[in-house]
């Protein structure tokens, strides 16, 4: 009986003081875990999520503070991603937060543009050239998408367009035929 | 006898190369119109340099290489641009695409041609900028443009290879243009081998063509006097297996080396182009002409499958009437039937489109349910793994469906998926029909537009971090430009102060002595004994 | 639209199936001439369960019924069951083996294809598990009885269990060749003395020897026709043969030659018809080999020291469940990964 509890006993001190040392030795510094869920999420800083932008939505998810179903541009499987990050439950878009549009990007009717630079100030990654009175414009290729720009604009000259299918971006589908399968 | 290796798998499936090798290569007659894509070519569509109502002469350029990878459109004919807008062309998306159409005025007008005399004089720059003038990309198929894969590295180039192998059943045009024209192809070969500076040529040729491995030997011989260099060519018959005539497995063949993954022939000092594109090099250069027309195969359900010499541009129903489609034609496949790719708006009943041949159309079969039947519905994978067997690159073709079906693009990318060349040989032996090529597709494009939607995130966080610090910036410059505003503005309440009677009186103090100052440096000048000191 | 290849060779899977069933045909045939015919009652049974089986696990799993039926899949698990277990076992127990086989063991795992062990070998291990006894009623060859049932008297038994007058279980069974080695060698006999009681013939057992080369052609018709390879007959017959061997020759008197565990139990018909099963063997080369290897060394282990009669089944998926992990760890080299360009291979 004795013998037995000593066994557990110094067991119990052998195996605690390897975790212990394994705890020292592999050792991670900083928070990794705001970096690798900013890494998933799209970058458009939209604000959908209710967060000034994709960084403080994700320090948010990291702190246990946000769901991980608020980001529409990220799609469902951008909350497959999180949810296989984080180790948590999928969890389908819902609630308050709007459902996942096509990728589009903002264009400037150039005509209509009064130069007014609200536009200018609202895009968050500076993607809308133009100065004070002079007509701006968007370049497309830095455009998240994020539809910030559209709301301040005074005389609503712009507009968002989807990005639609050219050869350049186009994509082999995912086989469809007549199928017997067993999945 | 050259050594010869051998890489793994491959299938043979029958050839039908017989019929059409028949017939010597025709002319095709001018069409009724020319529709000519201005993205023909691997990399940046060309820049269009004519409006619709210009009139053009053959040869002239319409399409201005933009960009690094990219290559200059001519028009075939002379004629008249009808319009410059989106049409339907051959790609497997079935998506419109940039392209000029033209009106031919029957005179095949050229414009003045500008031969290379003597190309040995010339530096490899400037050779390989009259290549990309010219339009010459690779004609194997892929039509990758031949001057960027004509770019020193810091390898030596050792071995050029002409790839004559001609895999894919039904296709002859390689084999018919090296029987007809073989002298033009070795000096073709000797300008890029010059241009390479490459000890060697290797001219790979499937053992299933004597005739065209006859033809290239003789003319090696023949212009061996002239090429100075002939004992540095020679024909290579290699086995006939398909895919013998993909590059990577054509190289392993020849030399026994393997391109390693993710890497160029370049690298392992290995060099290889198309029979065709050696040919067009030199109509290129030694005549100036550039690449307006090549070798088409039609074959198929047709009367008659023949190798055509037609325009870019031709309308393939054009084309494929010359050989007379049988009349249950259900379609249109460009390229082999391992590899190619059925053509839009041709499939099913109604009126065909007029998708046009481009550069990179080496064969059009004519299809038919009894010569193509739909497949049979597809079975689970029972792993039988005979597409291991067959599989060119030594992949586990049925682990990269099983996670392609899945969408586990990182277990695939894991498993090599890159490094299948789609040649459709595990697809061919599946005895469970299921369309591997097609899953291996899906997975490659689902992964490249990540990667690209990645890089876009990734800039977009830059951006977005660069913006934040400059409005941070901003608005410490704007509290500090407020904050020297105030200090200025006390200063100025502190001068707006009245003077006190002291501080008038020494004001007027110090103003009288500086008047005394003056009036004593001036009588210092006329009499110089007085004293100049100012307290 | 399709896709290419626009062309295909292929034979189909059904025709695949349908090939290893005719490679079965020798075996059984010799089956029929040495035991009588009560086995094609087993099997017929079993194939009809079989298929019943296949046809309801569809329908539950609404997938369509008529291309699986007709892909031979469930006749090939039926066979092999059936050949596995003794023709006169009640009927019954050819059709919980054969349902449990189909329904648990490849519908819930998923299917054609998805089945991680093979499936006539988990209705084998359900039935040895559960009914001992029965599974050692094996038919005696014919002539070494004393008393021999007529076909219409082995009918009457599998499917109601009673026997002729006067007659006991006893006198028309007998344990099968491994199993009396077994309990002989436990005795204290030796081997030279078991081998010379009549139950033996030339090289195993008398008359299943000969079935055992019957199985063997069928298995050289599918090594040729190229349904299977090498990989695993091959290493799994040389290594039993070794095993056996290098015992045999180190204790003669108590460990049996190589030649006779070929040819006894089911070592012939598990190297190239059951071990083969592509679904649930390995699916690279070298995983064959380590896959086929630790087959024989358990065969043998189980064969000489363990508690049953025969080890194939047992071998065979206690090696299936090592199947996705000798897979990873036998990866092949993909074109231009390994020491590139490395002259190696010239033809």
């Amino acid at each position: 009986m004795l013998s037995a509890l000593l066994v557990m006993a110094a067991l119990a001190i052998v195996l605690g003081a390897v975790l212990g040392f394994a705890a020292i030795k592999f050792h991670v510094e900083g928070n990794p875990l705001v970096d690798k869920i900013d890494a998933i999420l799209p970058q458009t800083q939209c604000g959908q999520c209710s967060f000034p932008g994709c960084k403080p939505y994700a320090t948010a998810i990291a702190a246990g503070e946000a769901d991980i179903n608020r980001c529409p541009p990220g799609g469902v499987e951008g909350i497959q991603k999180l949810a296989d990050l984080l180790g948590v439950d999928f969890k389908p878009f819902g609630g308050d937060t709007a459902a996942p549009k096509p990728k589009s990007v903002a264009i400037i009717d150039e005509s209509t543009c009064i130069g007014c630079t609200l536009c200018i100030q609202a895009c968050p990654v500076d993607a809308i050239v133009g100065a004070a009175k002079q007509m701006h414009t968007i370049i497309a290729a830095e455009c998240t998408g994020c539809e910030l720009c559209v709301a301040p604009c005074p005389v609503d000259c712009i507009s968002m367009q989807v990005i639609e299918e050219k050869i350049s971006n186009w994509k082999w589908k995912y086989p469809v035929y007549s199928l017997v399968t067993a999945q | 006898m050259r050594t010869l290796y051998h890489f793994h798998g491959g299938v043979h499936p029958p050839s039908n190369k017989t019929q059409s090798t028949r017939l010597a290569i025709a002319p095709a007659p001018l069409p009724s119109r020319l529709i000519v894509p201005l993205h023909q070519h691997a990399g940046e569509t060309a820049k269009p340099v004519v409006q619709a109502g210009d009139h053009v002469l053959k040869g002239q350029l319409i399409g201005m290489p933009d960009g690094f990878v990219s290559s200059a459109v001519h028009a075939p004919t002379s004629g008249t641009i009808a319009a410059i807008d989106m049409q339907l062309i051959a790609h497997p998306s079935g998506l419109p695409n940039l392209c000029a159409t033209l009106i031919p005025d029957g005179k095949d007008e050229w414009i003045e041609l500008e031969p290379v005399k003597n190309y040995r004089d010339h530096s490899t720059t400037e050779l390989q900028h009259l290549l990309r003038m010219a339009g010459v990309v690779g004609l194997g198929g892929a039509a990758f443009p031949s001057d960027i894969k004509l770019r020193l590295g810091k390898q030596k180039i050792k071995t050029l290879i002409l790839n004559g192998a001609e895999c894919e059943p039904y296709i002859t045009c390689d084999d018919m243009l090296m029987r007809e024209r073989a002298a033009e192809i070795v000096q073709g070969a000797e300008i890029l081998r010059f241009m390479l500076d490459a000890d060697e040529v290797l001219y790979g040729v499937e053992d299933n063509k004597p005739e065209a491995i006859a033809a290239l030997q003789q003319a090696i011989t023949a212009s061996g006097s002239a090429l100075q260099q002939s004992k540095r060519h020679e024909v290579v018959a290699i086995p006939t297996i398909y895919p013998g005539g993909s590059a990577k497995q054509l190289i392993r063949v020849l030399t026994g080396l393997e391109v390693p993954s993710g890497k160029l022939p370049t690298d392992i000092g290995v060099q290889c182009f198309n029979v065709a594109t050696a040919y067009t090099v030199h109509r290129a250069l030694a005549h100036g002409e550039p690449l307006l027309s090549r070798i088409v195969t039609v074959a198929g359900n047709v009367r008659e499958a023949r190798n055509y010499e037609a325009l870019i541009g031709t309308p393939i129903d054009e084309l494929v009437a010359l050989s007379e489609a049988l009349p249950d034609t259900n379609g249109y496949i460009m390229g082999g039937p391992m590899m190619g790719f059925a053509l839009p708006g041709m499939s099913g009943p109604g009126p065909a489109v007029h998708v046009p041949m481009v550069k990179a159309t080496n064969c059009i079969i004519v299809s038919s349910e009894k010569l193509f039947p739909p497949p049979p519905p597809a079975m689970p994978c029972i792993r039988c793994t005979r597409c291991v067997e067959v599989c060119p690159a030594d992949l586990q073709p049925q682990d990269l469906f099983w996670f392609a079906q899945s969408k586990e693009f990182g277990r695939a990318q894991t498993f090599s998926l890159f490094d299948c060349i789609e040649c459709g040989a595990c697809s061919y032996v599946c005895p469970s029909h299921i369309p591997l090529v097609q899953y291996y597709r899906f997975a490659k494009s689902e992964i490249r537009a990540r990667e690209h939607d990645k890089q876009l995130a990734d800039q977009a966080r830059d951006r977005h971090e660069f913006h934040e610090q400059r409005i941070e910036r901003e608005k410490r410059e704007k509290a500090e430009k407020l904050a020297a505003k105030e200090k200025a503005a006390q200063a100025a309440k502190l001068a707006a102060q009245p003077l006190t009677a002291e501080q008038q009186a020494e004001l007027a103090n110090l103003a009288t002595s500086r008047e005394h100052i003056r009036e004593l440096a001036q009588s210092a000048v006329e009499h110089t004994t007085e004293n100049t000191g100012a307290n | 639209m399709f896709f290419s290849p626009f062309i295909s060779k292929s034979e189909g899977v059904a025709a695949i199936m349908l090939k290893v069933l005719l490679a079965l045909l020798p075996g059984i045939s010799l089956y029929v001439w040495y035991f009588g015919p009560a086995i094609l009652v087993s099997i017929a049974l079993a194939s009809i369960t079989a298929l019943a089986t296949e046809a309801a696990m569809l329908k539950l799993r609404k997938r369509p019924i008529a291309p699986f039926l007709k892909d031979n899949s469930a006749l090939l698990t039926a066979w092999l069951l059936a050949l596995s277990i003794p023709p006169l076992a009640p009927w019954w127990m050819v059709v919980v083996g054969t349902a449990f086989a189909i329904a648990i063991a490849k519908h819930l795992y998923g299917g054609l294809g998805s089945n991680m062990f093979n499936p006539a070998m988990v209705g084998y291990a359900v039935l040895i598990i559960s009914f001992p006894m029965q599974m050692t009623h094996w038919l005696a060859p014919q002539g070494l009885v004393l008393a021999e049932l007529s076909f219409a008297q082995q009918l009457q038994y599998i499917f109601s269990g009673v026997l002729p007058n006067g007659l006991t279980l006893d006198a028309i069974t007998m344990a099968t060749p491994l199993d009396t080695l077994k309990t002989h060698l436990h005795l204290d006999e030796s081997v030279q003395q078991i081998l010379n009681m009549p139950i033996y013939g030339q090289i195993g057992g008398h008359g299943s020897e000969m079935v055992a080369w019957g199985f063997l052609f069928g298995g050289l018709y599918l090594l040729a026709s190229r349904i299977i390879s090498w990989h695993i007959p091959f290493t799994y017959l040389g290594t039993l043969f070794v095993i056996a061997w290098i015992f045999h020759l180190a204790d003669p008197t108590h460990y049996v030659a190589p030649l006779f565990h070929w040819f006894s139990g089911a070592a012939i018909l598990g190297a190239f018809f059951i071990l083969t099963d592509p679904v649930s063997s390995p699916t690279t080369n070298k995983g064959r080999l380590i896959y086929a290897a630790g087959a024989a060394l358990l065969t043998y282990l189980i064969r000489t020291f363990g508690g049953f009669p025969d080890g194939v089944a047992f071998a065979t998926l206690l090696m299936n469940i090592c199947v996705p992990l000798i897979v990873l760890y036998t990866q092949p080299k993909v074109f231009g990964k390994k020491d590139g360009g490395k002259k190696d291979d010239q033809p």
